[in-house]
């Protein structure tokens, strides 16, 4: 055994190029097992939109539909709350929906929704993903004594507003997400389409 | 003279109930899984003919149409029946099991898989061998598969075979290309004409059984496609090890 | 923390865990002989064909359902719901067969160079007990996609318990229910994902371990730690790592080549590796026109069916697996390799080899009559390669063994 004569310079090219093609062979071959973690067929068709009828929903009240898996809280908002919404902006730690990640365009605005009085939130709390429990009265609760309704989290007591918006003093950062919607007809919404259907 | 069409001969051994399903002569089906519009057509004729007894409960409307390159309104307009179903759904049937028991002495069974277990050949042969039986409760019986419980569901569009003696087509005369016949006691022919002629009958179940091989594996073509490239790599790969298999080892001369 | 010190990262490792005196005497500086040619592939690739099985398998239960009602579905559903399903499906049911494959013809190499001789007597002897562990998760993965082979493989394997005293309720035992069942599946399902990759892995430490306690063999039979040099390195031995590492990577590209043409263009292997009948779910009421088993098992299967009789046929079967057993003892002769034996050595060799082939082809086919004579003929001489052997391996004259390795590089 002579290592006399090696061509080192070959051998280290030689070495790098294995190696290198190698990492990138390791690399397709983690494709698939990477991939496979993603949503599957069925969870696709079990996240399909979902149609709700709302022609049953009476102001201050909600429905719980369900979509992906998740709940989606859908609210008909009486006149007299659309009217207090703006009034709370003070007590609010994203009033003017600056984190545009929490709605689609056409939900940016005070009321959060496409039609004004039909409010439609994810029910899932932005700060460790509970169900936050909606308290519709205007009354002074346990958890505020101002409380002008909305949702209250059992979980770490984050509160929102009647558009989902957070108070200061929750321990979540953000506004309940408004997922992508739009109406099939008056009465019917549907859940996980952006566009109007024609 | 009577017209008579002979469509099969059967290599039969003496006397038709000794015959052994794998004795049957079975007529080959080039599968040609890129030819698109032929998977249209054979997943027409399946939800138009077999879907009402077969389900096909391993694969989605979805992935039919995006693999067959159907659009979502076509397909769920003109190919999905069951009104409720989500174009996302799994090609069940809403026939109930114990029902069809009833109704056909066995439950039809599942045909997503079907090509995979009888294999294509079997499949184009059997579904253009029935013939008139009147001793089933069909009136059909089937050369392939001796008394199948199933009615011949495209009889009309085949029409009518009936099973006797008939000249059958045994190949060419090398000199003259004239079909040779020869009279066989067991074979094919049409007894009655259906809508199509005996080629575009063919042609409409060579198209059903390509759907049913697509079906049966509907990632098939990606899978070759994906092996060239993976091989592709590994030829690329092989060079520089090698080379330097061949590097090392030169200390040791 | 910097590891260019001598004492640095590595040294305080070493001083809690000994990583580079590891490294060292089994890789860097093992001394493997330098003659080693195709054969010794498949040591490697066998061990390659254990990772996929335990990667792809673990990402297949992350989808399957190990219930009588959902199982076969579930199957499905990894194959077209689940990204990239059916490449990790594939790759599992392809690397049974290429595991076997690579195992079939490590064995042969033993065979053929007498690595099972003397002092590497308990490398065979762990070696079989993988090879029968193997076997056993082989049959157990078969039953769990819950086709009609699965079904009745089982039934008809299962069954061959039966010759045992206690037979029936042993057979019972084993399933859990009067029929194989839902019970069955779930408790093979248990022993397939866990308990008998553990044992395999334990055996395959153990099997590495005594291998280089005493040091590869050869194809020439040659002790190459007799002759060393002034620094007590054996003469015709190179060290594994980097030699045999870079030497190891061809095998594995080509026979990853050869794997993924079976694997992306042939994944049924012509019904072998996929029955075709395994497509249709279980049907306790309804067998199959022909049994058989996958191809792996085809040897032992023929001749269990060769002998015309329940418990001698299931004897023969044990008794052809068990034979590979003492087969360190049953060779007396004073030299390793074939190259050295005698010509009879030489001869039942190679008709053992083709024997295996014959026998494995004829368990995969129905048994016609003349087959099964065949059959017959086939397992005379595979019993007459082990039992004859401690006499021809003495008679025989032999080759004087040289002193240093011939060939290679």
């Amino acid at each position: 055994m002579s290592q006399d004569g090696v061509n080192k310079g070959r051998r280290t090219l030689l070495l790098g190029v294995t190696s290198g093609l190698g990492a990138v062979g390791a690399g397709f071959v983690a494709v698939p097992f990477v991939g496979s973690w993603n949503p599957s067929e069925k969870a696709k068709a079990a996240g399909a939109p979902a149609k709700v009828d709302i022609s049953k929903l009476e102001p201050g009240a909600i429905l719980i539909a369900e979509w992906r898996g998740k709940p989606v809280y859908i609210v008909r908002r009486s006149e007299e709350t659309l009217a207090n919404l703006p009034s709370l902006a003070g007590r609010l730690k994203d009033p003017e929906n600056s984190n545009k990640a929490q709605q689609p365009a056409y939900a940016d605005n005070v009321n959060r929704s496409r039609k004004p009085e039909i409010l439609v939130l994810l029910g899932v709390c932005t700060h460790l993903g509970c169900a936050p429990k909606y308290f519709a009265e205007v009354k002074p609760e346990p958890f505020d004594a101002q409380w002008q309704g909305g949702w209250f989290c059992p979980c770490h007591g984050s509160r929102f507003d009647l558009s989902g918006r957070v108070f200061v003093g929750s321990p979540a950062a953000a506004n309940l997400e408004v997922p992508p919607y739009s109406f099939e007809s008056e009465n019917v919404l549907v859940v996980g389409v952006d566009e109007e259907h024609a | 003279m009577k017209k008579i069409f002979a469509l099969i001969a059967i290599a039969l051994l003496p006397g038709m109930a000794l015959a052994n399903e794998s004795d049957v002569h079975l007529d080959e089906h080039r599968t040609d899984l890129h030819d698109t519009a032929s998977l249209q057509r054979g997943a027409q004729t399946f939800m138009n003919y077999c879907m009402g007894c077969h389900s096909m409960e391993h694969i989605r409307f979805n992935r039919i149409a995006k693999d067959l390159e159907i659009p979502e309104k076509l397909m769920m307009d003109n190919l999905v029946f069951d009104t409720d179903k989500k174009f996302g759904a799994l090609a069940t049937i809403g026939m109930r099991k114990e029902d069809s028991k009833k109704w056909f002495g066995a439950t039809p069974p599942d045909l997503t898989l079907v090509a995979r277990v009888r294999r294509p050949d079997w499949l184009y042969t059997y579904l253009r061998s029935f013939y008139a039986d009147p001793s089933r409760p069909w009136g059909v019986n089937n050369v392939v598969f001796k008394d199948v419980g199933m009615p011949h569901v495209l009889a009309g569009l085949q029409g009518v075979q009936a099973m006797g003696t008939a000249q059958v087509a045994v190949g060419f005369d090398t000199l003259t290309g004239r079909e040779i016949t020869e009279e066989h006691e067991h074979a094919l022919y049409l007894e009655k004409a259906g809508s199509l002629t005996p080629e575009q009958y063919d042609r409409v179940v060579f198209d059903l059984v390509n759907f049913m091989t697509y079906a049966a594996e509907p990632m098939a073509v990606e899978r070759q496609s994906l092996g060239w490239w993976v091989l592709g790599f590994l030829a690329i790969f092989f060079v520089p090890v090698y080379l330097l298999n061949k590097e090392f080892w030169k200390d040791l001369k | 923390m910097s590891t260019k010190q001598s004492n640095g990262f590595m040294g305080w490792i070493d001083d809690r865990l000994p990583v580079t005196q590891t490294y060292e005497k089994h890789m860097s500086k093992y001394y493997a002989p330098k003659n080693f040619n195709f054969w010794y592939f498949f040591g490697v690739l066998s061990m390659l064909m254990l990772v996929n099985q335990i990667l792809s398998g673990i990402w297949l239960t992350m989808n399957f359902v190990p219930s009588q009602e959902a199982a076969f579905a579930s199957v499905e559903y990894i194959m077209r719901d689940v990204p990239y399903g059916w490449i990790i499906r594939y790759m599992h049911s392809t690397g049974a067969t290429f595991f076997f494959i690579a195992v079939y013809l490590h064995m042969m190499r033993a065979l053929m160079y007498g690595s099972y001789q003397k002092p590497r007597e308990l490398i065979w002897l762990f070696g079989m007990f993988i090879y029968l562990a193997l076997m056993a998760e082989a049959f157990m993965g078969y039953v769990l996609p819950w086709g009609q082979m699965s079904y009745w493989g089982a039934q008809v394997i299962i069954s061959l318990f039966s010759v045992l005293p206690y037979g029936n309720e042993l057979t019972e035992w084993i399933r859990g229910d009067f029929l194989i069942s839902g019970a069955t599946l779930n408790r093979f399902f248990a022993l397939h994902v866990v308990a008998v990759p553990l044992v395999i892995v334990m055996l395959v430490v153990l099997h590495l371990l005594a291998l280089h306690e005493v040091g590869s063999n050869n194809p020439d039979g040659v002790d190459i730690k007799k002759l060393k040099d002034e620094n007590g390195k054996p003469l015709d031995g190179v060290p594994f790592h980097p030699y045999y590492t870079v030497h190891d990577m061809v095998g594995i590209v080509v026979f990853l080549m050869v794997f993924c043409t079976v694997m992306f263009f042939f994944p049924e292997g012509g019904g072998f590796m996929l029955e075709y009948a395994n497509f249709e779910p279980a049907n306790g009421l309804k067998t199959p026109a022909h049994i058989a088993p996958v191809w792996y098992f085809g040897c032992f299967y023929a001749i269990l069916r060769a002998v015309p009789d329940k418990v001698f046929g299931v004897i023969g079967m044990a008794g052809a697996i068990a034979v590979l057993f003492v087969l360190p003892w049953l060779d007396r002769s004073p030299v390793r390799s074939w190259r050295y034996k005698g010509w009879i050595s030489k001869i039942f060799i190679i008709v053992f080899a083709f024997d295996f082939v014959l026998l494995t082809w004829l368990g995969t086919q129905p048994a016609t009559e003349k087959l099964t004579l065949v059959a017959q003929v086939a397992s005379v001489i595979y019993f007459a390669f082990f039992l004859l052997m401690p006499f021809y391996t003495r008679m025989e004259k032999t080759k004087p063994v040289p002193e240093r390795v011939t060939g290679g590089h």
